[in-house]
């Protein structure tokens, strides 16, 4: 009776833990919209949209230009990101040495390790002077891209490797019986097992990018703009709130919070479509 | 059993110990100043404070970062004792008191490679708000100017715009940047890059080989020599600001503050003290 006893508290424990988790979303998006709200109280919704520009201290609220931004330096890093994080993973579970793959796989964790800061420190001396030379002034949304795929390429490659290493051995075991080819092992067996942790670490890796700031910040130019070429330079949502928010008070700050919400609701929306996404193939 | 002994023997024990700590350090009793405000006046406050906190020793000088605005309005809600501000005062904050306690000058500045040597101050107009687009068209190389500006709020950018007579709006920036060393990075990694930093910060990164160089304004050289001159005509006070007439430890610290005592961190951190 004991044992059932425990079990019941142990589920209570759980539930309540479950219970904060899924309020502190909610406690986080109260938050966000309770700072903005001095600006959405006398500003409708759609001046974010048609305003003219970006100038809050001049009440122009413009936040489109931005969110773009976000989005495409992260669609830009993950599309880099993924084949290359993927085929650093079949790399080093299939085709190198073990000796070799697990040198590699620290290395991998050495650079998973690197405060995004070192990247964005690095991006600045000397990535954006070398985009400059192609392109002025540098700092550019192709800039930002390409730190950003650095960032979130270990992510990418290390879970794409702990998914592959999830695969049972009963399956490759029963491919190399069939006498599959090596490539023929990963497209035909090992991929598609291990299709659903790929996933969840790529849109893990899709996360660390939509959020990341400080290397951004210095690699991206922060003009708000809506870019027409790679080479423009681009402000993202968070370089926005970094840039800004030191500075602002009054209904600035409070339109610092709308761009905040903006990118909490951004990101409702892309982990809603990978829900849906990944519900459309498991029925297929 | 023997393990909720042990946890509540430890519980009382620490308890003791914490009430103990808590008398002893309530005898002297510990004042404690807030600063808040302007991130180019903070650090200097900060040293300010350590000096001032070997002098009185039950004094704590609390420094927070927030920008000029934040230090005017947390002085006039009293959340502050004193607000930091890199400015002066505007016309509706004059209820305010303000103690300038060193200057701080705005330097234009260009890569060393760019053969300019200097511009006035409608060609500057022109470049920042995207009439001139080549530097070929100021004497310099056929490249294309790539116009760094400041973060919307930061004072350096509204004693930039107040100077020149522009709004924000008009501004047609390259890249748009938060503080002096990202606007140095910027500018050394850009030959055909414009920016514009504190006169301090300019001079001591260039004097350490970064490769920029400062423009003079209306044929004045941007150095630290002629903001202490009030020569130099971009150049701003660093101020403390008070609600009303400063009392006790605020006023000691503001005096403190004006001192010739303290003109050595003031240097140290490339601002240029006030004549006294």
């Amino acid at each position: 009776m004991s044992l059932f006893r425990t079990d019941r508290q142990l589920a209570l424990l759980l539930q309540s833990g479950a219970l904060l988790a899924a309020a502190l979303v909610l406690l986080i998006l109260l938050f966000l919209v309770k700072e903005s709200w001095p600006v959405l109280q006398h500003v409708p919704l759609i001046r974010f949209v048609t305003d003219a520009s970006w100038h809050p201290v001049d009440g122009l609220y413009k936040l489109t230009p931005m969110l773009s931004a976000t989005l495409y330096s992260t669609l830009g890093a993950v599309l880099l990101a993924t084949p290359l994080g993927i085929a650093s993973a079949l790399f080093s579970r299939y085709y190198a040495p073990s000796f070799i793959a697990g040198c590699y796989r620290r290395l991998i964790e050495l650079l998973a390790g690197i405060p995004s800061v070192v990247y964005g420190f690095w991006g600045l001396t000397t990535l954006a002077p070398l985009i400059g030379r192609l392109h002025p002034p540098g700092v550019s949304l192709l800039t930002c891209i390409l730190v950003l795929t650095l960032m979130i390429l270990p992510t990418v490659a290390l879970t794409a490797d702990a998914a592959l290493a999830a695969v049972p051995v009963a399956y490759v075991r029963g491919a190399a019986a069939l006498g599959l080819s090596r490539w023929g092992l990963i497209s035909g067996v090992a991929l598609p097992a291990a299709r659903s942790g790929i996933t969840a670490g790529t849109l893990l890796a899709a996360g660390r990018a939509i959020g990341e700031t400080m290397a951004v910040l210095m690699v991206a130019g922060n003009v708000v703009q809506q870019p027409q070429s790679l080479f423009d330079p681009v402000r993202t949502l968070t370089a926005n709130i970094a840039l800004e928010m030191a500075y602002a008070t009054g209904e600035h700050r409070a339109a610092l919070f709308v761009s905040g919400l903006a990118l909490m609701v951004m990101v409702l929306v892309l982990v809603g479509t990978a829900e849906l996404f990944s519900k459309e193939r498991h029925h297929v | 059993m023997k393990k909720l002994g042990i946890v509540v023997t430890l519980i009382v024990l620490i308890g003791a110990v914490w009430g103990f700590l808590r008398t002893q350090s309530n005898e002297p009793k510990i004042e404690k100043l807030v600063l808040t405000g302007s991130s180019t006046v903070a650090p200097l406050a900060a040293e300010i404070g350590k000096r001032f906190e070997l002098l009185h020793s039950n004094v704590r000088v609390d420094v927070q970062t927030g920008g000029s605005s934040r230090g005017v309005s947390d002085a006039r809600a009293g959340l502050a004792d004193i607000g930091m501000a890199s400015r002066a005062l505007k016309d509706d904050e004059k209820e305010l008191l303000s103690f300038t306690v060193a200057l701080d000058g705005i330097s234009v500045i260009l890569n060393k490679a760019n053969p300019v040597q200097s511009l006035n101050k409608q060609q500057i107009i022109d470049i920042y708000t995207g009439k001139i687009v080549n530097w070929k068209d100021v004497g310099g190389n056929d490249a294309p100017i790539t116009v760094v500006n400041k973060a919307e709020g930061r004072s350096t950018l509204e004693l930039f715009l107040h100077y020149f007579g522009l709004k924000n709006t008009e501004i047609k920036p390259q890249v748009v940047i938060g503080d002096n060393q990202q606007g140095i990075k910027t500018v050394v990694g850009n030959p055909d890059a414009i920016g514009y930093v504190s006169v301090g910060t300019a001079e001591y990164e260039a004097s350490q080989g970064a490769a920029i160089k400062l423009l003079p304004l209306e044929g004045i050289a941007a150095s630290v020599e002629n903001v202490r001159n009030r020569s130099f005509p971009l150049s701003r006070p660093l101020n403390l600001v008070t609600r009303g007439e400063p009392a006790g430890l605020a006023k000691d610290f503001i005096e403190f503050a004006g001192s010739p005592q303290v003109n050595d961190l003031i240097e140290a951190q490339y601002f240029v003290p006030v004549p006294h």
